[in-house]
């Protein structure tokens, strides 16, 4: 579904992704973990087209989106869920969702846009009971929520999401995580970065590891998460083990 | 029937992807862990991120054997030593080893690659797979060992014995279905079923994987004719895995090479320059998967060339022909090791020169035989015949010492070698 070759990217004069190579393939939770600084936000955010590759090739659905406009690879259906939730805050929950579904009215979906509102209800039964409330006044893991479920609207092809997990209770992040899960039985490919590997690896079918613009590993979750060099950079085995 | 579906009967397209994203990994990963590598690219100030299609390998350098000899035991291992679970080595008959380490990630590739050629070869969890192969440091035993427990079959243990009569009573009693061994060991095998009067169809076999020498088309026939089996060919070698590199299907017309853990290419020995499919040269190999020992452009010595077209069992993974020899000329005699080398040390020894020689290579029942022409003129010492024959005798007992290996001189006069046109030092005649 997704395919990308030698991607080079950065702002300015700063590179920040030196070349990478990776793919999603249609029905996958993909995830690319990897420390701050590693390239995994700017590497969404150029697939998405937010930012422009100096060099390589990104192909969506056998097209060449590499030279595509953001709103051009949306309506493609390739959706990215930004880092930091961000919501429209003074829109209601509801206004939110509707939003998120803004392309497809304009196409004449409404009914199955009423619909689909409703199935972001059962997945996400906290927004049902918020609907009328100000987006801005629900809690992280409730705009978290809101924001994977505005973009779900939009019915992408390819679901991206960028640390859904930051700054929440671990507790959040685990209903979170395993509604990410729930999506692929509904048909949903997603391409997930996350600094939180464990949580990422445990969801996840394929991943691949990023440090300072590289990627150096690549493999099944369970093969990443019985590497050595991974356990000890992401998922603090070695730390727990002097410990204990 | 296929172990692996997804992988090994994947699109071409898909599978450049993979390659070219597990290539760019292995890479970043030698540049980084590697000192070998790292100063390797450093010198030739080669740019790693300009390595974008598996074209761009042959920007790199190979690395050789006696790259990995000098860093024995382990300055070519990529992870730290706490990471790695299994050491295997190979020493050859020159002396010089070397060591491979495998961390539990590599161990279950490999299982689940030899997993693959066991299907291919036409075992399946119901079989009682006999490995008659070494359990020591040298990878074929374990190798398979592992492969067929992970596909569940009934594991025998059996290891490559002297006592082959022993091999019978295990195949006999334990109603061994396949045998894993090497193809003289399984011809061993067949002839002491005629000695003992055995009938092949008082075993059960029905299938057998013969890897760890170079055979030919009538060993196969005879294999299968004597054993009552159908004979497929495996390679692997011990630097890039060991078993599992590549195998035959039920087809037998060539060797699927596992390409999403080794990338293949075919060169020019003598040149250095990558050939085409269809033309016979040395095999390089890249490992794509391995964390342990990862190497970039293995030179593995041996000669064979890729088979072009699809294969009909539905793999789409390339096919390899049979090793047909060695580019460093290394000989299998009886299974054991000997360099043209090792026997000019010989000559050296007895008369302080190396004369023109020829190794011929033939074959007696079915055992190898090793005949050693050489050109007497210009050795002083050889103006009498008794003296010749002196010499003579000498030779062929320094040679059965330091080879272990039977041999017959043949002393021809000035220019009979020479004459002879023969670009190698060895012919070889065994599989004619």
């Amino acid at each position: 579904m997704l395919r990308i070759r030698n991607v080079v990217a950065g702002y300015g004069n700063l590179t920040v992704i030196r070349r990478a190579s990776l793919h999603v393939k249609t029905g996958e939770i993909v995830t690319i973990i990897g420390g701050n600084g590693a390239g995994k936000t700017t590497l969404l955010g150029t697939i998405a087209g937010i930012n422009q590759s100096r060099e390589g090739e990104i192909f969506f659905d056998n097209h060449d989106i590499t030279k595509l406009s953001s709103d051009k690879i949306t309506s493609r259906g390739l959706s990215l869920v930004p880092e930091g939730r961000q919501v429209f805050s003074s829109m209601t929950v509801l206004e939110n969702l509707e939003m998120g579904a803004f392309i497809r009215y304009r196409k004449g979906e409404k009914d199955e846009i009423i619909s689909d509102i409703e199935k972001m209800y059962r997945l996400f039964p906290i927004l049902e009971s918020r609907k009328h409330q100000q987006a801005g006044t629900l809690s992280g893991g409730e705009q978290q929520m809101l924001a994977i479920a505005r973009a779900l609207m939009g019915r992408p092809k390819l679901l991206m999401l960028d640390e859904p997990s930051l700054g929440l209770a671990p507790i959040i992040v685990q209903q979170i995580f395993s509604i990410i899960k729930e999506l692929r039985s509904f048909g949903n490919t997603i391409l997930l970065v996350e600094q939180n590997a464990k949580a990422a690896l445990n969801i996840a079918d394929r991943g691949y590891v990023m440090e300072t613009g590289h990627i150096l590993l690549e493999g099944t979750s369970k093969e990443l998460l019985e590497n050595k060099d991974v356990q000890r950079a992401y998922l603090g085995k070695e730390y727990r083990r002097i410990n204990e | 029937m296929i172990y692996d579906r997804e992988y090994e009967t994947m699109p071409r397209d898909e599978l450049e992807q993979l390659q070219i994203e597990r290539l760019q990994t292995t890479l970043n990963r030698v540049y980084r862990n590697v000192a070998f590598y790292r100063h390797s690219f450093d010198e030739r100030k080669i740019n790693l991120e300009k390595i974008k299609y598996i074209s761009d390998l042959k920007e790199l350098p190979f690395t050789t054997k006696e790259d990995l000899i000098r860093s024995y035991p382990y300055d070519m291992f990529a992870v730290p030593l706490r990471d790695i679970v299994r050491i295997h080595s190979s020493s050859g008959t020159t002396g010089k080893s070397i060591a491979v380490g495998y961390t539990a990630n590599d161990i279950r590739h490999w299982s689940s690659l030899v997993a693959r050629l066991l299907t291919a070869g036409g075992i399946g969890e119901h079989d009682f797979v006999q490995i008659s192969l070494n359990y020591n440091l040298f990878t074929g035993g374990l190798a398979y060992h592992y492969g067929a427990e992970l596909l569940g079959a009934s594991v025998i243990p059996a290891s490559a014995t002297s006592d082959i009569e022993k091999q019978i009573i295990f195949m006999k009693d334990f109603k061994t279905t396949a045998l894993i061994s090497t193809p003289s060991y399984a011809l061993a095998i067949a002839n002491a079923l005629d000695d003992l009067k055995i009938h092949p169809d008082e075993l059960y076999l029905k299938f057998g994987l013969f890897c760890a020498e170079p055979w030919s088309e009538s060993m196969r026939t005879k294999i299968e004719e004597k054993l009552h089996l159908i004979a497929t060919d495996n390679y692997g070698i011990s630097e890039i895995m060991g078993a599992g590199v590549a195998g035959e299907c039920q087809e037998k017309n060539g060797l699927h090479i596992n390409e999403d853990h080794f990338i293949v290419e075919v060169i020019d020995p003598k040149t250095l320059t990558p050939l085409g499919t269809g033309e016979e040269g040395e095999l390089v190999f890249t490992t794509l998967t391995k964390e342990g020992f990862p190497l970039i452009r293995y030179r593995t010595g041996d000669i064979a060339s890729l088979i072009e077209g699809a294969c009909p069992c539905g793999r789409t993974l390339v096919r390899m022909s049979r090793i047909t020899g060695r580019s460093d000329e290394v000989m299998l005699v009886n299974g054991i090791k000997i360099y043209p080398s090792q026997i000019e040390e010989i000559f050296l020894k007895l008369t302080n020169r190396v004369p023109r020689y020829l190794i011929v290579l033939g074959k007696d029942q079915e055992k190898d035989t090793m005949e050693i022409m050489l050109e007497i003129s210009g050795i002083e010492a050889l103006d009498e015949m008794k003296n010749i024959l002196h010499y003579r005798d000498r030779l062929q007992q320094a040679l059965e010492a330091a080879t272990g290996v039977q041999s017959k001189v043949l002393l021809v006069e000035t220019d009979t070698i020479q004459r002879m046109e023969t670009r190698s030092k060895i012919i070889d005649r065994r599989c004619e």
